[in-house]
Parts: C-alpha cells; structure tokens; sequence
C-alpha cells in the first residue's frame, strides 16, 4: 500500500466532509459536523472493514470468497436470533443476550466458511460459483426461517416478532473520550472498536509472523510452500475459517449494533462493497480499513445530508435525491475498480485450487 | 455388429443421459434434505411436495401459472449461460432485466402520447421489446467494456451495475416515471398502451406468446453459439482466451459483445414481463431473478436446452409453492433453499457423483476464472 493511495482516500474522504461542512455550516459549527461526520464513518465503515479483513484472509491463502455477502447476512439473522432466543426464551438479561449473539453470529460466519472451503479447496469448486452458493444459500435460509419462526402461525414465537434486546452499548475509550468535542469520535460501539483492533492484529499477524508468511507463501506459490512441509490444505482451511469469523461479526454488527432488527436481504451489497474495499487496499489491512472508509464517508455523506436538506444549494441540488447519493458508493467501487487511481496485484495463487 | 452410424446415435444418446444424469441427482438430492428441513421444523415434507406438485401441473390454469413463471427465467437463464459460454460471469441479470422492464414500459405508456397518434400493435410491440433489450445490452456492456480495457473483473461489476440500477428505477418510479393516478401511492409506472401488449394464447389464462417467444429464442441462441462464425469465436475466447488471440480473435471485441447479447437476453426478459403479462413495470417485481438465473444456467449446464429445461423446474416450484404455502402452512422461501441445495450440488457434482458411485467424466468445463484474468 502505497502513500499515493492513502493520499487520494484522504482527500476524496476530506471532499466528502468538506460538501457536508460546507452545507450545513449555517446550522452547525465546522467542527461539530466534521466530528460527527467521522464518528459516523467510522462506525458505518465496521461492516465494510471486517468483510475486508475476511476477504484478505481467504485471499491471502489463495481462495477467492465473494460468500461473504452470504455469510454476513447469515451472521446478521443467526446473531439476532441468538440473542432473541437468550433473551425471550431463557430469560437472560439484555446484556449476555447480546453478547451470545455475538458468538452466535461469528460461529455462524465459521459455519458458512467451512461450507466454501469444503467446496473450494476439497472438492476444487470453482471458487467463484461456490461464492454463489453460499450467497444464494444464505439468501434462502434466513429468508425460509425469518418467515417460518417469526411470521408463521404455530412457530416458536407464535407468529410475532418478539421484543428485541436492543443493541450493544457504546464503549468510551478511556481519556480520549473526554476530549472535548472530539471525545464523540471515541464513544463507539463494540463490535466496531473490535474491527479496528481487528485491523492491526491482522496486519501483524499477516507480516510479523510464522503463520502470516505460511499463509501468504500458500496464496502466492503453493507447490513452493508444500515443498518446504507447509499444509497447503490445513493452512487454506483455516485461514477461509478465519475469515468466515470476520464475515460473521460484521453480520452481527448489522442486528445487535447498527438496528436491533433482521429484515431480509439487509446486507445489501456491503459483502461486495467490501471485496472491492479489499482490492483497493491491495490485500492489505490497512489499506482495505482506509478504502472501507471512504465507502463509510459516502454513507454518512448520505446520513448527515438529510438533517441539512432543507440547505442545501440549488447548484448542488442533484444531492438532495437521495437516490443519487444512494448508487454514489457503488459507482465509487467501479472507478476504483478500473484501476485508474493506480493498479493492484492479487496473490499470484489466488482463486487456483491446490492439486497435489 | 452395429453400424458406425448407429453407434454413433447409442454414443450421442448417452452423452445426453450422462450429462442428464447429474442434474436430477442433484434435483432429487436437493428435494431428499429440503423434506429434511421441512420435517425438522415441523411439517409434513410428502404433503408440502403434493401441493406443490399439484399447485404446479395439477389443473389448465396451473400448468399455464407455470409457463408465466418459467417465461423470464429462460430469458435471464439464457442470459446467465450465453455469457458463461463466452467465459464471463453476469450476476448483473437482475439489473439488466429491471432496466429493459423500465424502457419498454417507458415506450408502452408514453411513446403514442408522445406522438400523438394511435400505434398499429405491429410497430409497438416491437419497439417496446426493442428498446428494453437495447436497455439491458447497454447496461451489460458498460462492465463488459470495462473487463476488456481495464481488467475490471465483471463479477464485481455487474453486482454494483445492479445496485445502481436498483436506485435509478426507484428514482424514475418515484419521481419523472410514477403512474400519475390519484389512487396509486405504490412505485409504478402508468398503464402501458392496448397497443403495447403481448395478448394471452387462450381467454381466461394468463399464459401469452412471450412464452413460445422464450421456446424459440432457445433455440435461436444454440443456433448463435453453435452455428455461427461469432459463436464458435465467443465459445474459443470463453475456453481459452490466450489461444483465441493467437487465433486472430479480437478478444476485446468478444467480452464486450458476450455481454451486451447476454444483457440483452436480461432485458429481453424485463420487457416481456412487461408487455405481456403486467402491463406496466412496478418497484420491486424483479427481485431476486438474478441469483434465480445463475442457478438455473448452471442447472442447465450452460446448455440452451437445459436451460429451458431448469427454468421450467423452477417456474414450477415457485408457482406451486404457492399453493404448498396455503395448503401446508410452509413459507414460500423454502422453494430457495431446495434451489440452493439444487446448485450446491450441481456445482459441487463430486458430492453427488460420491452419493451414488458415478464415475467422474474426463472433461471439466472452465466457467470463470479468478481476479487476475
């Protein structure tokens, strides 16, 4: 990752900012607003950097995964409904409710990951078609269970969406968080504090470790790796696993941290956002966290420009549709995508199956 | 002693079961742990499978309830598999069809006022037709261009052209497109004109000519693939691009044109919903038949055929599960878990070949290949 790359995403994020800033200054304080605007990316951007880091964990040991998708939506629904069931059927107290769903929503993850590295690296599924299926799968699963056990008479909740346990609280990182005015910045959310630590464990363990250059020496030149005594297949297996865990959590932090809701479909496209933010970053950690970043700008651009519609200037009234914003962050993952704001390289082995 | 001609016809006739026999394995897999499922949560799986079978095939109005259901799934299947053949990946299915939905609802309702005339069914029909498979070629060009000038890999591509799609149709449904009648508060365009319309094949059921138009345009595209010049250069490229260029194919050229005929099978699939069966195009219809489409191309083994074969399964299971539903109480989304599990194991055929002891056959076919090319 170089620093061109985080020069540019610094700047389309300040431009980003900057519009809001410039619109609602009338309203708000500069500084209230850029506070905000970054809380919100940062926390919006969870989803995106978690999905990232599953994708560099799978990739990285040469399986290519577009399940993630799948699998945060499978996280997002089995997440939810294990804190459902904690809190309505065991009478557990919000809080550990929450927290099994959590476990629920990452074991999830694993669950569906251990499904694509069955197909991919066992049977040598095309990787991509295997990606389907577990996108189509999950799809299907909560989509049949949301109908059966909530909207189905005679099911286990006879029929009603039960009250959920709410959501998780926000965590107030000591001493920053009492800085006046950027304090807001470090009132977050668990599962998204997680992600960003997240980040850096995976940097280090991706780099600075045995099982990071074992991994990375599998997704590059596996018959190199398997010469030297490396588990081609252990290490793929393991690593998909991994990664389906950080696809699950970001399932989670759509129903027990952004809404306490499941609705169909929810993941919306952020699986696919996310591998975009992972070739953008270069399948790197940090470089996906920044990439993730900018998608989460592009959302909070869209969240905060709705308490200023009323603001906003008529040169800039294409803004004021929301529809407009809306497909902003999809139309950014295209550019990016053409490489015009500089190539990336995949790991050599990437999306090969390994035969012996 | 067999003469080499009738052995050829044996040899042929297998090839077709062989290539048959994975398929309905996977089916009568899918269906074995979907009654699994069924009885796990507590319903009765041989009961819910009568009702679907019944809600299916079981009266005139059924069967003709399941030709409208499988019409635009051989379209996008079509669509799914003509670019599988030229070795590209178009989940953008649903994009391109919502899109050809728009524009020829857009030429059905506004075109005579526009003109200010009466229309002679035999030029509007065309022209709404057109203009949505013009839409959906457009819309699939534009990841198919950028796959071939900058590496951009389509799957991504065609999934965020999906989106993008998504909220332009919510734009032009809520706002310049919205049906202007005071009673209507939903996200839909007006009625298209009599003119417009496709008309049904018998009074009283809904089945129309869009129907035998998918049966034909099947075969249309086997003709394409299989007997034509720009056939036999998309399947080379799909098979191995390397050697289609050092055959003095423009393979640049192939990508971008794979995927404009794929999407204008998509948008072929839009416009007909449109012209022959709703009238008008409403926020929220299509969802859900892109993934539909990758199953049913895959199912179908990327085979015009096939895929006729697999839409019609589909249209099946989706019209009857609505009768399953009422009948046994069983959600509809079951029917996309069997689908899933039906492409599981087809593209996983090593689990099904394992279940049953079949050999493998020689020859795997490549259908995509990873981000680098």
């Amino acid at each position: 990752m170089d620093w061109r790359r985080f020069t540019i995403i610094a700047l389309v994020i300040a431009i980003m900012i900057g519009t809001v800033v410039s619109i609602g200054l009338s309203q708000n304080p500069p500084l209230v607003i850029i506070v905000s605007m970054l809380a919100t990316t940062i926390a919006v951007a969870t989803p995106l950097t978690l999905g990232a880091l599953s994708g560099i964990y799978c990739e990285r040991a040469g399986v290519v995964n577009i399940g993630i998708e799948g699998m945060m939506l499978a996280g997002a629904f089995f997440g939810w409904l294990g804190a459902i069931y904690m809190n309505t059927v065991f009478h557990f107290p919000a809080m550990p409710s929450l927290l099994a769903g959590v476990i629920a929503a990452i074991l999830t993850g694993a669950v569906f990951s251990l499904l694509h590295a069955v197909l991919s690296i066992t049977f040598k599924v095309d990787q991509i078609i295997g990606g389907t299926v577990i996108n189509i799968l999950a799809a299907g699963i909560t989509g049949f269970l949301n109908r059966q056990m909530f909207f189905g008479a005679g099911s286990v909740f006879g029929g009603q969406v039960p009250h959920s346990p709410g959501v998780l609280p926000s965590i107030h990182v000591p001493i920053l968080s009492s800085i006046p005015v950027f304090g807001r910045m470090f009132e977050q959310q668990p599962i998204t504090v997680a992600a960003i630590i997240l980040v850096f464990v995976t940097h280090l363990v991706l780099f600075y470790t045995r099982w990071g250059l074992r991994t990375r020496a599998v997704g590059e030149h596996p018959r190199a790796a398997d010469t030297v005594g490396i588990n081609v297949i252990r290490m793929r297996y393991m690593n998909v696993i991994i990664g389906g865990c950080m696809a699950g959590l970001a399932g989670g932090y759509l129903t027990l941290e952004s809404i306490s809701s499941f609705e169909p479909l929810m993941s919306n496209g952020r699986g696919f956002i996310a591998l975009a933010a992972m070739i953008f970053g270069n399948w790197t950690p940090f470089g996906a966290w920044a990439a993730a970043l900018v998608f989460g700008a592009a959302q909070a651009m869209q969240i905060n420009l709705q308490f200023f519609r009323a603001l906003i200037p008529p040169q800039l009234a294409a803004l004021q549709n929301s529809y407009v914003v809306g497909l902003s962050p999809y139309l950014l993952t295209m550019i990016i995508l053409t490489g015009v704001i500089g190539r990336t390289t995949p790991p050599a082995a990437d999306g090969k199956p390994y035969e012996k | 002693m067999q003469s080499a001609e009738e052995k050829g016809t044996t040899n042929r006739l297998r090839g077709v079961l062989d290539a048959l026999l994975v398929p309905v394995l996977a089916i009568i897999t899918a269906l074995i742990v979907g009654g699994l499922i069924i009885w796990a949560v507590g319903g009765n799986a041989i009961a819910a499978y009568k009702a679907l079978v019944q809600g299916a095939f079981g009266s005139p109005r059924a069967l003709s309830e399941t030709a409208v259901w499988s019409t635009p799934y051989i379209f996008a299947g079509l669509a799914v598999a003509f670019a599988f053949k030229g070795g590209l990946f178009n989940i953008g299915a649903e994009g391109q069809l919502a899109l050809g939905a728009v524009a020829a609802a857009l030429i059905g309702y506004a075109l005579p006022v526009w003109l200010g005339i009466q229309l002679s069914p035999f030029i509007h029909i065309p022209l709404a037709v057109g203009m949505g498979i013009l839409a959906g070629a457009i819309w699939a060009a534009i990841p198919g261009a950028l796959k071939a000038y900058t590496g951009a890999h389509e799957v991504i591509n065609t999934i965020m052209m999906n989106y993008i799609a998504l909220n332009i149709t919510s734009f032009l449904l809520n706002g310049p497109m919205k049906d202007p009648d005071p009673l209507n508060v939903v996200a839909r365009t007006p009625p298209i004109a009599l003119s417009a319309r496709i008309p049904p094949i018998f009074p009283h059921l809904r089945v129309h000519w869009g129907f035998v138009l998918a049966l034909l345009v099947a075969v249309f595209v086997w003709w394409i693939l299989q007997k034509t010049t720009l056939g036999r250069e998309i399947r080379t490229v799909g098979a191995n691009p390397d050697a289609a260029k050092y055959a003095g194919i423009n393979v640049k050229r192939m990508i971008i044109v794979t995927m404009a005929i794929s999407g204008a099978l998509a948008g072929l699939a839009g416009a007909i919903e449109v012209t022959a069966l709703n009238y008008r195009h409403e926020l929220g219809f299509s969802i859900g038949y892109g993934f539909d489409a990758i199953a049913i191309a895959l199912l179908g083994k990327s085979n015009p055929f096939g895929v006729v074969l697999a839409a019609i399964l589909f249209g099946a299971m989706r019209n009857g599960a609505t009768r399953m539903q009422f009948v046994t109480q069983i959600p509809v989304d079951i029917i996309s878990v069997i689908q899933a599990l039906i492409l599981l194991f087809v593209a996983a055929d090593a689990i099904v070949r394992y279940i049953y002891r079949i050999r493998a056959p020689q020859d795997r076919v490549v259908l995509t290949r990873g981000w680098g090319g």
